[in-house]
């Protein structure tokens, strides 16, 4: 376990879509690099403002669908032509146009599989806990409105400083979150 | 309750027509809503206390329906699938003819949620939720009959490939065993896209639930999500990248499901342009049993403004097309058995349409080409009880496409000698009308306890969730 700090961070509210990604861009021209924005539909652009790049989720579904695909077809030459091999006819045992079917379906099986347990892998859910929840407010999130949250860990974090931050970016209400 | 509906639908229609005049900008989404007022709306009908009296009514008879199934399916096991009508030569009777037209319906979902995401068409986002669950349902119905249908189910692993004692693998070569991997692949899919689509709804839920039981199961199955933003950058890159995956995989289905037929050599069924013709018919199917679905769903739940009668009107085209594409299909079959010059295709097309099932040849051609036809007339389109009447005849018109595919080409093939007659018994009746117990009560359960609309995708269709107007 890492050091504990005492509170998780400050959280500002906002009522509108536009207001929470013009806060989070300035809040990055400020300097804050740790911190997250919560919406109750993805806001496009709020990722990138908050400093977010890009995903590596999918090279893992690319990967996942290589390896159901590869995976499929070892498997259905493994069974036919090595471990039980029937001559019927004098007909090729690696009758690969008839094995097409089954390896396309363990493709996409395994890629759809990486892509839902890549998501929550890499965004940590399930997660029981988190200290966002303890604001009483927070609970609109999957509502109507909107949280800029600049985290403890950030280097250029001061208590009052990020507190008089959101407010001047124009939060509605600004509270601390206990960690 | 039907009364003060009316007057609603009158409005809707001349703004709509207002509207269209604009050039095709008909409304999906009623005025005047805030993403409070969607969130309250839709997650209202899951949260409210006091279940309304139709639901319980509702509930009730397709529960009993379902009893009917559990009944059927234990004297199945109990004696064997002698209980059923099939026979030699009719192998295949209500058992493969149910597996596909509930497998068909089940298209229309991952088209609705997949196909139309792809597409950016913004209608899809209040139908998608609930043709995913249609989907998922629909799957478990057909999923029944071919397990069933090996006679010992309890032995059905054995089409898995697993190392086993016997030292045996399944039959990679075989189209039964491409469509063991396929519809589980399906039914996996569109269970998981089905609860990934959840996820951000169940937070919604968790934090509106006022019940603490209820807090705490919705709460499970969010998982935690709280919308930050990192969240959903990779919650809609892997949404996207499922419906990319999704798409081939629901051609892919019907495609296997045709290859069961296409690949034999029994006339009727020996024929190349089966996959999409099969496709084609499980759009078809779906999208009837769609508006079947939404049209008493919108009007029980009041969700007129999010469920418009521009979303009503697209299905309807949709139906056209794809109708036309099947009467296509229909005609091509004919033109195929005339054109091979092969006696016994020409045959089977003569006996197809003039043998003893005539009847239904005629009713399916009735329902399926003729009553379609009335979707060219706008007014029909926009009028939500009559778009439920020619649903309901391609309900039953896409059911008899395929007791008509099945039965005709199997019960008189080749030899005179071995003709012979198939008949449905009670059992096979009392199997059929059992699943649609089971799919009518899964989707009252579903329409209970959880969002029929998705709720997070509605709020981004609101004016207010547009950023980039002013940035660029």
């Amino acid at each position: 376990m890492s050091r504990k700090l005492p509170i998780h961070g400050v959280m500002g509210e906002f009522e509108d879509a536009r207001e929470i990604l013009e806060a989070a861009e300035s809040a990055y021209a400020a300097g804050y690099r740790k911190m997250d924005a919560y919406s109750p539909f993805p806001v496009h652009g709020l990722d990138e403002a908050i400093g977010f790049q890009r995903s590596r989720l999918p090279l893992i579904v690319l990967i996942g669908g290589l390896i159901g695909g590869l995976g499929g077809f070892a498997m259905q030459y493994f069974a036919s032509v090595i471990d039980y091999p029937l001559n019927i006819g004098g007909k090729p045992l690696n009758s690969w146009p008839a094995f097409i079917p089954v390896t396309f379906e363990c493709a996409i099986l395994a890629a759809a599989l990486a892509a839902i347990l890549g998501m929550l892998g890499l965004n940590g859910l399930p997660e029981p806990y988190h200290p966002v929840f303890h604001v009483p407010r927070f609970e609109l999130a999957s509502r109507s409105h909107f949280f800029l949250c600049i985290e403890a860990r950030d280097p250029k974090f001061d208590l009052d400083e990020a507190r008089r931050f959101l407010q001047s970016v124009g939060a509605r209400e600004v509270t601390d979150v206990p960690s | 309750m039907d009364e003060p509906k009316e007057p609603h639908y009158e409005l809707a229609a001349s703004a709509e027509a207002a509207e269209a005049s604009r050039f095709d900008e008909a409304p999906i989404i009623g005025p005047g809503y805030t993403l409070g007022s969607v969130t309250e709306k839709i997650s209202q009908i899951t949260l409210t206390r006091s279940t309304p009296r139709w639901w319980f009514l509702g509930f009730g008879i397709s529960f009993l329906l379902l009893t009917i199934l559990l009944y059927t399916i234990s004297r199945l096991i109990l004696v064997g699938v002698g209980i059923w009508g099939i026979n030699i030569p009719v192998g295949w009777g209500f058992d493969i003819i149910n597996f596909v037209w509930w497998i068909g319906i089940g298209h229309a979902g991952t088209l609705i949620s997949a196909i139309l995401l792809l597409l950016r068409q913004d209608w899809r986002t209040s139908i998608n939720r609930f043709a995913e669950a249609m989907t998922l349902f629909a799957v478990a119905a057909a999923g029944l009959y071919p397990l069933l249908h090996t006679g010992r189910p309890w032995f059905a692993y054995w089409m898995f490939p697993y190392p086993n004692t016997m030292g045996l693998w399944p039959q990679f070569r075989s189209p039964l065993i491409w469509d063991v991997f396929a519809v589980s692949t399906y039914a996996t899919v569109s269970a998981l896209f089905w609860f990934i689509g959840l996820i951000p709804d169940f937070a919604t839920l968790r934090d509106r639930a006022r019940s603490r039981s209820f807090r705490f199961v919705y709460g499970l199955l969010a998982m935690g999500w709280r919308g930050s933003a990192k969240h959903w950058h990779r919650y809609e890159t892997a949404y996207l990248l499922l419906a990319g995956l999704a798409t081939p995989l629901v051609l892919s289905v019907h495609t296997i499901v045709s290859f069961d037929f296409a690949t034999s050599v029994i006339p009727g069924w020996h024929a190349t342009f089966f996959p999409p013709y099969f496709v084609a018919g499980a759009v078809f199917a779906g999208f009837a049993m769609v508006l079947t679905l939404c049209i008493p769903l919108r009007k029980a739940f009041n969700l007129e403004d999010f469920i418009t009668i521009k979303h009503l009107e697209n299905m309807g085209k949709v139906l056209l097309a794809t109708g036309m594409i099947v009467a296509y299909a229909y005609g091509m079959e004919a033109f195929f058995a005339w054109y091979s010059g092969n006696e016994y295709e020409m045959f089977m097309i003569k006996n197809r349409m003039s043998g003893p099932y005539a009847l239904l040849y005629w009713l399916l051609i009735l329902c399926n080409v003729v009553a379609v036809q009335a979707m060219w007339f706008k007014k029909v389109r926009t009028t939500p009880a009559l778009l439920f009447i020619v649903a309901m005849f391609v309900n039953v018109g896409m059911w008899l496409e395929r007791f008509v595919i099945i039965v005709t080409s199997l019960h008189r093939d080749f030899l005179p000698s071995s003709w012979g007659m198939y008949h449905a018994t009670r059992w096979d009746w009392g199997m059929f009308v059992g699943t649609i117990g089971l799919f009518l009560t899964l989707i009252f359960l579903f329409v209970r306890f959880l969002p029929v609309i998705s709720i997070f995708e509605m709020r981004t269709l609101l004016p207010e969730a547009d950023v980039h107007e002013e940035k660029s």
